[in-house]
């Protein structure tokens, strides 16, 4: 809950909403990504972005190093695991994804 | 045999080596001048975990203590919070969701476990998103979420009742339980014999809230902060950041997890915030009694979607057990293992006490990570 994860946004859900589906290892699920976009930015430009995701809202742009670098500390913390089965309680199902902007 | 942390799960064992040795010559250098251990609370639940997780605190030499901090919202949630929201979840009409932190701690009569064992609809879910999804998914129920934890998830449900607002979503309901970190470190610091020498502050929770909150520390109670990200390298070097403070008699915010926190945190989640939440008058932690101001609720304009005015809940006052000392071990003033319950009565399948709730309570990791042999003999 406090720790959040990382994950790349895949796809455009929702524009005006504000919502991406993100990528966690693999699991995808959809996020606000409200509190990261900068004003007069298009939500576009966060396709391929990583974030730090807290409880499907996006915290904090991070760089992809740091994104792996944080999988890796909190797989090392077995804290992982705890995470993406709480993702995959409401995750997208593979092959229904919607992809590009609304 | 203390040292049983795992040398193996460092990703660079050479860099926590450097930080161990820089930090015992420290602490030599600082040693003449102390008559009592330098104690540093790590303040989140998450530091905790990696303290323990990784046995630092078996390392550092005999003058460093840790003292494990208020903030794993999970274990100081008080219990008669617990039967209010099972009160709340048995009502037929009702969808009860929450984090699946929640979801075991004991009230007074049962966990939200064991209501939904017993019939109730409770729902873990991953985020208040997937709540308000069910609400507009079943127009019929009342959904309710259970709304819980510091700054780390209160933009979370500040945001997810804008957009309730915004979609016109007439039967979706918080119960707000969150609490905010600052008044809880005044409290803290304004006990007379809070003997911690500086603070480890979390790093998530500043994303959120930035550094500039936490000056008064440093100003006002002339105690170091260093907000520190949450794996070993980070936490070895904030704590290294705190002793050279020490070392020259300053006191100052400093921010080691620079990668994400900034000054000013996340204007966009702290208007959200601020859009729909206010502190309370005072609020009761779990272990901890009263703190003034810690507590958030719902601002007037946003009661219609507060669960504890639609279902007009009586406040369940549970008193913790006596013979528990959860206050004493989260200021710092006693270790885990010295509690009578410790181990004994109170253990991570039977908690009693709000720190052996969660993982990430400072008893539940010692219990977990030290072994109760050591703790028995």
């Amino acid at each position: 809950m406090c720790l959040g994860i990382p994950g790349q946004i895949i796809a455009i859900v929702d524009k005006s909403a504000q919502l991406v589906e993100v990528d966690v290892l693999g699991v995808r699920r959809v996020i606000d990504v409200l509190c990261v976009l900068e004003e007069e930015q298009s939500i576009t430009d966060l396709l391929g972005c990583w974030v730090l995701i807290h409880v499907g809202f996006a915290m904090s742009l991070i760089d992809e190093n740091e994104a792996r670098r944080t999988l890796e500390a909190l797989e090392r913390m077995g804290t992982l695991e705890n995470e993406t089965t709480a993702l995959s309680l409401t995750a997208v199902p593979q092959g229904v994804t919607q992809t590009g902007s609304q | 045999m203390p040292h049983n942390y795992n040398r193996e799960a460092f990703r660079d064992p050479s860099l926590v080596n450097k930080l161990f040795a820089i930090i015992e010559a420290t602490a030599k250098r600082i040693a003449p001048t102390r008559t009592v251990p330098i104690t540093i609370m790590e303040v989140c639940g998450g530091h905790t975990h990696t303290i323990f997780r990784y046995g630092l605190e078996t390392r550092l030499p005999d003058l460093i203590e840790f003292a494990h901090g208020p903030g794993c919202p999970v274990c100081v949630l008080p219990r008669g919070r617990i039967e209010e929201a099972i009160a709340i979840a048995r009502h037929p009409e009702v969808i009860f969701t929450t984090f699946g932190d929640a979801m075991r701690v004991p009230g007074e009569k049962g966990s939200l476990m064991l209501a939904r064992a017993q019939g109730a609809d409770v729902r873990m879910v991953y985020s208040p998103l997937d709540a308000l999804r069910l609400a507009q998914e079943n127009p019929n129920k009342k959904v309710v979420f259970f709304a819980i934890g510091f700054e780390t998830t209160i933009p979370s449900t500040a945001l997810t009742l804008l957009r309730a607002k915004a979609l016109g979503v007439q039967n979706f309901f918080l119960l707000c339980c969150h609490i905010t970190i600052i008044p809880t470190l005044k409290a803290l610091l304004e006990q007379p014999d809070f003997r911690v020498d500086g603070f480890i502050a979390p790093g998530h929770v500043s994303i959120v809230i930035g550094t500039q909150p936490y000056t008064f520390i440093a100003e006002k109670f002339f105690r170091p902060v260093v907000i520190a990200g949450f794996e070993p390298v980070d936490v070895l070097s904030s704590l290294l950041m705190i002793l050279q403070q020490i070392e020259q008699g300053k006191a100052l915010v400093q921010n080691q997890y620079t990668r994400v926190v900034t000054e000013r945190g996340n204007a966009k989640a702290l208007a959200a915030i601020e859009q729909v939440y206010e502190p309370k008058l005072e609020c009761e932690w779990r272990g901890f009694g009263k703190i003034a101001y810690s507590g958030l609720q719902l601002r007037e304009q946003w009661h219609h979607y507060d669960a504890e005015r639609h279902f007009r809940v009586t406040p369940s006052k549970v008193s913790d057990s006596t013979i528990l000392q959860c206050g004493a071990v989260l200021t710092g003033r006693i270790k885990p293992q010295q509690c009578v319950a410790f181990g004994a009565s109170c253990t991570p399948n039977t908690p009693l006490g709000a720190l052996m709730v969660s993982s990430e309570g400072a008893c539940a990791a010692y219990y977990q990570y030290q072994g109760i042999q050591k703790w028995s003999q």
